[in-house]
């Protein structure tokens, strides 16, 4: 079942709607193992909600959602009725998530933080854990600062936490929602860079994204979507500079005129 | 003026009924955190048959004056065929319902104050909705709120003086008798009112001194 030609993670028509509010309407979308998919997209396109669903944070309510053959959330398709709880969570045992907001504990420290689960939920001993959490801030470039709280950290650290807080469970799926959206300019670059690192450690990673350089550096495709559709899908080259998707096209000026107006400013002689 | 020996000669009596006040308030308070905290996740539960129990409980138990509760648990609850109950049962059971309802209100505030993400962030996890309340809510909440808590910790031990209505020897009751024997009424609740103050100022110092020290990680 886990070969390498199944994908890792499938949606099949995945639908989601708020009250009257379709909000995603037939989403499908493979990924394969170690492959790094980036979503972009305008805003309130539906990226966050998909995202979520693959976590089965928000219950999707049409399609199949399958993490390594299995599905989702839901223990039956039609009726649909919601699988049990210890169901559920062995399926996205192989899923790990971050946050735009980072989603630490503030009442425990960094080290605290990635021990939590290893210790509650895997059953490790509290040393064995603590060297295992030691491990995964090293690994994010943080060993140094395992005994600081979250309010001691920079915006990036904490976010850096927050990866080893879900690397630390060893899942073979990392989605990513944004998650340098609410740093500070000069602090994504030490976020991305370590996301980098991990994909070329092989991975498996959707990532929502507005960094598109990050897309494009990392990313092996590159979905955008658009009125709840996934509408264009590809290599980054491909969607980058080869489409002829209007909305893409549109989408990707604005973004280079936001861009090309900063570049503009920091031209502008005082 | 004040009269040494006659106070003197009380204290071993004051200090014993300082010891049932305490008896008494701490462990109507321990049980009246834990209600308080299943009362306040009633009250924010999916289940709407879960919130409104919830809620009713907190209209009943704030709404009745806790001398009633008090009277009603001794009195009345024999009446109706329930075993009857010691003093010292009835007005735990008291302060600890009329407490778990005022400290299911704060805490259901402070529940409200954690960003659901963190608890998103627990759940994908794979914590036990046990467990995400135990370490994530809980700690913060008790964070969050804890100038309430500390309050309202103070005003139980304060109301707990209703409790001698079962008969109980608390504080009050012991100095109600020894006034009516020296009539030393003055310098009796004098003493009396000393005795209360010197259970809570050390307890509000506590309260703001865990403030600052928790204050620091969070
Ligand atoms: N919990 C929710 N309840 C109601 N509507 C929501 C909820 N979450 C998202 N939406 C709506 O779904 C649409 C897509 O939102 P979102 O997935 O956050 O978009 P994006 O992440 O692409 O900006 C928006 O119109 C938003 O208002
Ligand atoms: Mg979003």
């Amino acid at each position: 079942m886990n070969d390498v030609t199944t994908p890792i993670l499938t949606l099949r028509n995945v639908g989601k709607r708020f009250g009257t509010n379709q909000v995603l309407k037939g989403v499908d979308l493979d990924v394969q193992r170690s492959e790094v998919v980036c979503l972009i997209g305008p805003s309130g396109s539906g990226k966050s909600t998909l995202l979520r669903s693959m976590a089965f944070l928000e219950e999707y309510d049409e399609g199949e959602i399958h993490i390594n053959g299995q599905l989702l959330g839901w223990q039956s398709i039609s009726p649909r009725r919601r699988a049990s709880r210890s169901r559920l969570n062995q399926v996205r045992s192989s899923l790990g998530m971050v946050f735009q907001q980072f989603n630490l504990w503030p009442h425990m420290s960094a080290l605290g933080n990635v021990c939590e689960a290893l210790v509650r939920v895997k059953g490790l001993t509290r040393s064995d854990a603590e060297r295992k959490g030691r491990a995964m801030l090293d690994k994010v470039g943080l060993a140094e600062k395992a005994d600081a709280f979250p309010a001691q950290l920079s915006g990036g650290q904490q976010q850096r936490v927050a990866i080893a807080r879900a690397l630390a469970m060893e899942p073979s799926l990392m989605l990513f929602d944004e998650p340098t959206s609410a740093l500070d300019p000069e602090l994504v670059g030490e976020v991305l860079q370590v996301m980098k690192q991990l994909a070329a450690d092989g991975m498996t990673m959707v990532v929502v994204t507005h960094e598109m350089g990050f897309a494009a550096q990392v990313a092996d495709t590159v979905a955008f979507l658009d009125g709840g559709h996934i509408v264009a899908k590809g290599a980054p080259r491909d969607i980058f500079h080869d489409t002829e998707h209007p909305r893409l096209q549109q989408f990707l000026q604005n973004y280079l005129d936001r861009n090309a107006f900063w570049q503009d400013l920091k031209e502008t002689p005082a | 003026m004040f009269d040494w020996p006659t106070f003197l000669e009380s204290l071993p009596l004051m200090a014993q009924a300082l010891v049932v006040t305490l008896q008494t308030s701490l462990v109507g308070l321990a049980f009246g955190f834990v209600i308080g905290i299943a009362v306040a996740s009633m009250r924010l539960s999916p289940t709407p048959l879960l919130r409104r129990l919830g809620g009713a409980y907190i209209f009943v138990f704030r709404g009745v004056p806790l001398l009633v509760q008090l009277l009603f648990i001794y009195y009345l609850l024999p009446r109706i065929g329930l075993p009857n109950i010691p003093p010292i049962g009835a007005a735990i059971i008291g302060l600890a319902l009329a407490s778990g309802a005022y400290i299911a209100e704060i805490f259901r505030g402070g529940f409200l104050a954690i960003p659901h993400g963190q608890l998103e962030a627990a759940n994908l996890l794979g914590l036990s909705p046990w467990q995400t309340l135990t370490r994530i809510k809980v700690p913060q909440a008790i964070r969050l709120t804890l100038p309430a808590l500390v309050n309202e910790m103070i005003l139980l031990i304060k109301a707990s003086s209703l409790v001698s209505v079962v008969g109980l020897a608390d504080l009050t009751r012991v100095a109600q008798n020894l006034a009516a024997s020296n009539y030393l009424f003055l310098q009796t609740y004098l003493v009396l009112a000393l005795f209360y103050c010197l259970i809570n100022i050390p307890l509000a110092g506590l309260g703001s001194l865990l403030e600052r020290r928790l204050g620091r990680s969070a």
